[in-house]
Parts: C-alpha cells; structure tokens; sequence
C-alpha cells in the first residue's frame, strides 16, 4: 500500500513539467551534482577541522570555541544548499532516490551526523569552555568527534551507491 | 601512446575494477571522500587569501593548519583516480572532459607552485586580511575558480561514459 503509493507519487512528480524541464535540459543534473559536490566538500572539510581538534590533531592553538565558531557556518550554510540541490536531484528522478534503500540510509545517517554536530556546538553556546574543562570532558568531546568522522564518510559513500543501487 | 593505455586496461587489476561488481563504485567512494577535503580544504586557504573567512587567523596559521589535510587527501585522490583511470584507460584518455580536468589541475599545481616560491614571500606579515597582498588575493580567487572548474569537469566525465550517475 505505502509501497503503492510511492511509486504513484513518483510517477506523478516525473510526469510534472519542472522534472520534464529537467530532464531534457542535459546540463542541468551534472551542473546540479556539482554544486553539490562543492557544498559536500564544504561541510565534510568542515567537520573534519572541528572533529581534529576536538581530537587534539590540529589547530591546537586555538579553543575549541573560536574553531566550531570558524567553521560551523560552513556545515549548516552549505547543507541548506545541499538540502536545495538534492530536492532538485529528486525531482529529476524521484524514483532513484526515493525508492532506493540507500537513500534513505542517507538520510538516517545524515539525521545521526546532524545529531552529533548538535552536540558539539549546543554546550559551547552556555559555556565557550565546556569542552576543555576536564579530561572527561576532552574525552566527550573525543567520543563525539570519533563517531562524525565515520558518520560523514558513510554519508559520501551512500551518496555514490544511489547510482548503483536500484530502487525497489 | 595507445599501445600502452591499452596494457594498462587489459593488467589484472584494471580487469579486476572493470569487471567487478562493487570494486569500482567502491573505489569511486574514496575518490569523491578525498576529493571533498581536498577541494574543502584548499577553499579553507583560498578564502583566507581573499580575506572571507578565517579572518582572525594568520595565512601561515590556516595553512598549517589545513595543508597536511590537503596532501594527505590529494594522494587518496590520485590513488583512487589512477585506479578509475586505468579500469578504461584507452576511453578516459581520449575524453574531453577528462583531458581538459588534467589541464586544469596543472594549471592548479602551478599556481600554487609559483604562489610557495615567488609570491608567498612575507607570508609571516599577513597577519590580518588587510595586511595579506593583492598578489595573495589573486592566487586565491585563481586557485579557487580552477578547483570549482575541476570539480565541474570531473562529474562531467561521469556523464560522457554510460556509467552510472
């Protein structure tokens, strides 16, 4: 029934004049994917900065306040574009993405990184120290760094088996 | 030229890649994760050189900061792409797409080659986006425009080989 009702839903949003726009213009889904590449590389090079200094790696110089204040804006500015870009993908394609399991792994695995990086920038609001204030705390904030790094390489890697994967 | 293109695709492992199930989406995983921190963290430097971002950082701070990223990326990046490559050497070889992407990553290396011996001379002086030179702005906004076009031209490649998209 629910299954139905996707593939009806997919159906009508392919047969929609934008997504026919869309699809036989030939440039727009490569340029599309390369914007979101771009706003990929943004947040991911992002995370990892904050993810190393919260592991001690780099930018040792610097609290972890002024680096999560550095380069924070560039995780949730560039993923509203993302959010952009992918809608369009979709209404591209709506069956590609929609009906395929890897897709919505994408998306669980994108909630849970969304989650994580939550969790490192809320405390720092109340209290710019909070990371550093004790050991257990610099483990914490270890503990949350060494579960987004591999968050965000398992969000790549879905997003490339979506062009392998097929639907349902 | 052909002749050795062609050994390249027919050695086992580019057998392997071509014929496997998941060798190749797999290893096209790796090259879009390196490639993001790749182009992510040269953005990180390039916007600091134009002043955008990472203001109150020296450039010798954010580059310290950022380059081991960018190096330890990069060979992940020419690993996994020389893989890609030699999986249908004698097809990429010959793609436009492909050709003008190598171009533009010369022309990258260059820029950045002539910025580390020539231009970045004083770099421990910009300590702020008002003291960085207008020569140091140029190679940023040159670095980045070819980083972009790279980025462009390599999912273009994807588009001019049936492959999956």
């Amino acid at each position: 029934m629910a299954a139905q009702f996707l593939d009806s839903f997919c159906n009508w949003l392919a047969a929609t004049p934008v997504s026919q726009t869309i699809q036989t213009i030939d440039w727009i889904v490569p340029a599309v994917q390369t914007i979101h590449i771009l706003g990929v590389a943004a947040v991911v090079s992002s995370a990892l900065m904050i993810n190393l200094r919260l592991l001690g790696v780099r930018s040792y110089d610097q609290s972890v306040a002024r680096v999560t204040a550095r380069f924070l804006p560039f995780i949730w500015w560039p993923l509203l574009m993302l959010l952009a870009t992918g809608t369009i993908l979709i209404v591209a394609e709506p069956a590609r993405a929609l009906e395929n399991p890897v897709f919505l792994l994408k998306m669980g695995l994108l909630i849970a990184a969304a989650g994580v990086t939550l969790a490192c920038q809320l405390p720092i609001r109340s209290n710019a120290a909070f990371w550093e204030q004790s050991p257990r705390r610099r483990r914490a904030g270890q503990l949350i760094a060494s579960t987004s790094i591999p968050l965000w390489i398992a969000i790549i890697c879905a997003g490339r088996w979506i062009a392998y994967v097929q639907g349902s | 030229m052909e002749p050795f293109l062609q050994s390249l695709q027919d050695s086992g492992l580019a057998t392997a890649i071509r014929e496997g199930e998941s060798l190749f989406p797999w290893i096209e995983c790796a090259h879009v994760l390196a490639l993001s921190l790749v182009l992510g963290s040269i953005a990180i430097v390039d916007l600091r050189l134009l002043g955008l971002a990472s203001r109150d950082r020296t450039v010798a701070q954010t580059m310290a900061a950022v380059l081991p990223v960018t190096w330890t990326a990069f060979v992940f990046v020419v690993l996994t792409g020389g893989l890609m490559f030699t999986s249908n050497a004698t097809v990429y070889a010959h793609n436009f797409y492909f050709q003008i992407k190598m171009a533009l990553i010369a022309l990258a290396g260059m820029n950045m080659t002539l910025f580390h011996l020539f231009l970045s001379r004083g770099v421990d002086g910009w300590q702020t986006p008002a003291l960085t030179p207008p020569r140091a702005r140029l190679v940023g906004a040159l670095s980045l425009c070819l980083w972009i076009a790279i980025a462009a031209f390599g999912r273009w490649i994807g588009f001019t080989l049936n492959a999956p998209t």
